[in-house]
């Protein structure tokens, strides 16, 4: 199977400091792949960067289209780059007040990138809405409640269905479970392999929990620093770590 | 003391006019300009003056309207500052005038080729209630990308089971801009579509011109199974007896009588005129 | 005739290095020989700490060999598992290599039927024919129908390790290790184990296991494969 994404050599720096340094990784398609590494490793830099939300200093993300086309990210142009997150990608932010629109319901709030996507009917939208709360377990009654009435998960939840409703080939997620409470953590989890599952998608998710990637990605990358310092098989690198900071990491984990 | 003709100083006017002439040429686009201090607070036409000031010669016959009325506060002192400041014509019969400011209405009567309507738009951004931040809404009027204004259709259809955006209802202006057409009844929103008389709006808060030049084409966004209607009244015109004009509800005495009229009092007053000849 | 080479090991050693402990260096496994063929059940014996787990391990890649090759036949062509990408060795253990480990890592939320018709769904088989296929699975190691919607989270240890064993070899795999999967089980279910076992092993898999009790290893072992620890470096 070809790759779907292509990174090369990916720096991105602030002025004289680094943020990510000479990483490189393909993700396949129905892969999904985690960057761990504690706060400040790089990690969400790397993610922008590759999401095209930061420009790189240097190096180069390859994406390869519906139509089988590779594109190269860096270059696009704003129209083109829009048009990818809206039509192909999806992003889910840390804390989901950043990702969702809080002014209006949770039925539109799903059904936005739809419209963006120039679907017109008000009732297919709203069935879709609908089956799409369900989906991520909201009652569907509510899909007229404002979002700012919601829990934190319920939040977070609601982000995902507002993401993954347009099925988009390629998701980009920055610790979507962090500010969560433990259990609230279990079930978004589950329900992101779930949908993983079903949908087929492509993930990089950035995680400090190492718990977090076992459960969800068959690979995992391990950042210090702004560097990888371990890529590999995420079973691997957390029962054979190699490198220190892999092992500090890994025996770093509480467990009960 | 004298003033310069309309009361602005030329070079003003000659931007102005360059900004409208950009505006036609870009319909729907908002041109930006820089808006001068006028003798009136923001919020009460300095605009739609600056855009009349730009436009107005000595032959020009002027009415100005608020609400659709002649008489109401705003459109009487525009008018008399006008009368005063370039003393030209004015008139309440929109057949008369060559030049129409207006305020949230466009007039029953319809238009001709040799008139310009001049809008006055307190906000000329349909997306700002959306999206807060100017840059981005930019970016989103340069790129046509415009799924969030169904956003707000939405909601109102959520809310309240049918389109209740009443007013400054938004339109796509020649299939490219969405285009604030300033808070008129959406009742009045057909008359934009392919009018005859060239239409200009201006922001003197924001500092945004725009037009939709005679003959554009005007869409009213909607959804396929919430399609865009006006509004209907069950009532008739209590003076005139129109059935086909916009109805203003008037309270007319302490115990809460309602009484149904039109708008536009030109338009009322010449059907009761030609009722009684 | 002789029966197909599956899995051969060449001069394959396994030494950790624990860099938070003064790089202390412990070497499990040191120029490790082994061949393995179609139908046959090789038994790793010796006493604990002579490495038997990790020499699993390492043959699924979970752990990564110091030295030496891990030679599998995959899809007719031969591939060393200690040089392929991880993209390889993922397609090598959806569709050759298996693995049972002696427990089961609990997924939380999923019930006991779909975490053992997984296997099922990722060769492309619809899902009701998975959850089919899992049913009779788990109904033949005599798991109470009851628990079959649960999570096994709060299972015993036996039920555990049958929902393991029936999630590890639900799909034939030419290739399978075993890391005691038997280790709680009672004389019933241990029989039903090793009747699968031969079951695999007719249908041309060759098996690799670590069995302690040795009622099973004598009815399920063609050959021993003795292993000694190494004395710490």
């Amino acid at each position: 199977m070809s790759a779907l994404l292509k990174v090369r050599n990916l720096s991105r720096h602030y002025g004289t400091r680094i943020g990510c340094e000479d990483v490189s990784f393909d993700l396949h398609p129905g892969e999904l792949l985690c960057i761990v590494g504690e706060s400040g490793s790089g990690k969400s830099t790397l993610l922008n960067t590759v999401a095209a939300q930061l420009a790189p200093t240097s190096g180069s993300v390859s994406y390869r289209q519906r139509d089988g086309q590779w594109l190269s990210v860096n270059a696009l142009s704003e129209a083109d780059r829009r048009r990818l997150a809206r039509e192909e990608w999806g992003f889910v932010t840390q804390n989901p007040r950043d990702g969702l629109r809080l002014n209006v319901s949770a039925g539109a709030n799903v059904a936005e990138r739809l419209m963006a996507l120039g679907m017109r009917n008000y009732s297919q939208l709203r069935g879709i809405a609908r089956s799409w709360l369900e989906r991520v377990e909201i009652d569907p009654e509510r899909i007229d409640d404002a979002p700012t009435g919601f829990s934190g998960g319920m939040q977070q939840r609601l982000q995902i269905a507002r993401t993954l409703v347009t099925q988009p080939r390629l998701v980009f997620m920055d610790e979507p479970t962090a500010g969560l409470d433990v259990s609230v953590q279990a079930r978004i989890l589950d329900l992101l392999r779930r949908l993983v599952n079903e949908l087929g998608l492509a993930a990089v998710m950035v995680t400090h929990d190492l718990a977090v990637a076992r459960l969800l990605a068959a690979r995992t990358i391990v950042m210090q620093g702004g560097r990888v310092v371990e890529t590999g098989l995420t079973d691997q690198i957390l029962d054979d770590p190699q490198h220190p900071y892999t092992q500090l990491l890994v025996s770093s984990v509480l467990t009960t | 003391m004298t003033y310069n003709f309309a009361f602005l100083d030329e070079d003003t006017k000659r931007m102005l006019r360059r900004s409208l002439l950009k505006a036609v040429a870009i319909p729907g686009y908002q041109v930006p300009f820089g808006s001068r201090e006028m003798p009136l607070p923001y919020g009460w036409g300095t605009g739609g003056i600056q855009v009349t000031a730009a436009l107005l010669g000595p032959d020009d016959v002027l009415k100005v309207i608020d609400q659709g009325a002649d008489d109401t506060t705003n459109a009487v002192n525009i008018r008399r500052f006008f009368a005063r400041v370039a003393g030209v014509a004015t008139t309440e019969r929109t057949v008369d005038a060559t030049l129409i400011q207006t305020r949230h209405r466009i007039p029953e009567t319809s238009l001709r080729e040799d008139q310009i309507l001049v809008f006055q738009v307190p906000e000329p951004e349909p997306l700002r209630t959306l999206e807060p931040r100017e840059a981005e809404t930019r970016t989103l009027h340069a790129l046509a990308d415009y799924g969030l204004m169904h956003v707000k259709l939405y909601e109102d259809i959520a809310q309240y089971g049918h389109i209740a955006t009443s007013y400054d209802y938004p339109v796509r202006v020649d299939g490219r801009f969405l285009t604030s057409p300033s808070p008129i009844p959406k009742f009045d929103n057909p008359k934009l579509h392919q009018s005859p008389a060239l239409m200009l709006f201006g922001a003197g808060r924001e500092k945004r011109l725009y037009a939709i030049p005679p003959y554009t084409e005007v869409e009213s966004l909607a959804f396929d199974d919430h399609p865009f209607e006006i509004q209907q009244w069950e009532h008739q015109c209590e003076l005139c007896g129109s059935g086909e004009s916009y109805l203003d509800e008037v309270i007319v005495d302490d115990r809460g009588t309602r009484m149904f009229v039109c708008s536009d009092t030109d338009f009322c007053g010449q059907r009761r005129a030609e009722a009684q000849a | 005739m002789t029966a197909a080479l599956m899995l051969e090991l060449r001069d394959l050693s396994k030494s950790f290095e624990l860099h938070h402990q003064h790089g202390a260096r412990l070497n499990v496994l040191r120029g490790l020989d082994l061949r393995l063929h179609a139908g046959e059940c090789v038994v790793l014996s010796g006493a604990s700490g002579a490495g038997k787990s990790t020499l699993l391990r390492v043959i699924y890649a979970n752990y990564r060999p110091s030295f030496g090759a891990v030679h599998v036949r995959h899809d007719g062509r031969w591939l060393d598992l200690a040089k392929a990408s991880p993209h390889e060795v993922l397609d090598v253990r959806r569709r050759t290599l298996g693995y049972v480990s002696q427990f089961l890592r609990v997924i939380p939320r999923v019930p006991a039927v779909d975490i053992v018709a997984e296997p099922v769904l990722q060769t492309g088989a619809s899902p009701q024919l998975a959850r089919q296929r899992a049913s009779e699975m788990l109904h033949r190691l005599n798991v109470p129908e009851r628990l079959w919607s649960l999570p096994p989270g709060t299972f015993s240890g036996g039920e555990q390790q049958r929902v393991n064993i029936a999630r590890g070899l639900i799909v034939p795999r030419p290739i399978l290790l075993l890391d005691e999967p038997t280790a709680s089980l009672d004389a019933n279910n241990r029989a039903v184990v090793a009747e699968l076992l031969t079951e695999a092993r007719a249908a041309g898999s060759a098996v690799l296991g670590i069995f302690h009790d040795e009622d099973m290893r004598d009815q399920i072992a063609t050959r021993l494969f003795p292993m000694q620890a190494l004395e710490a470096a």
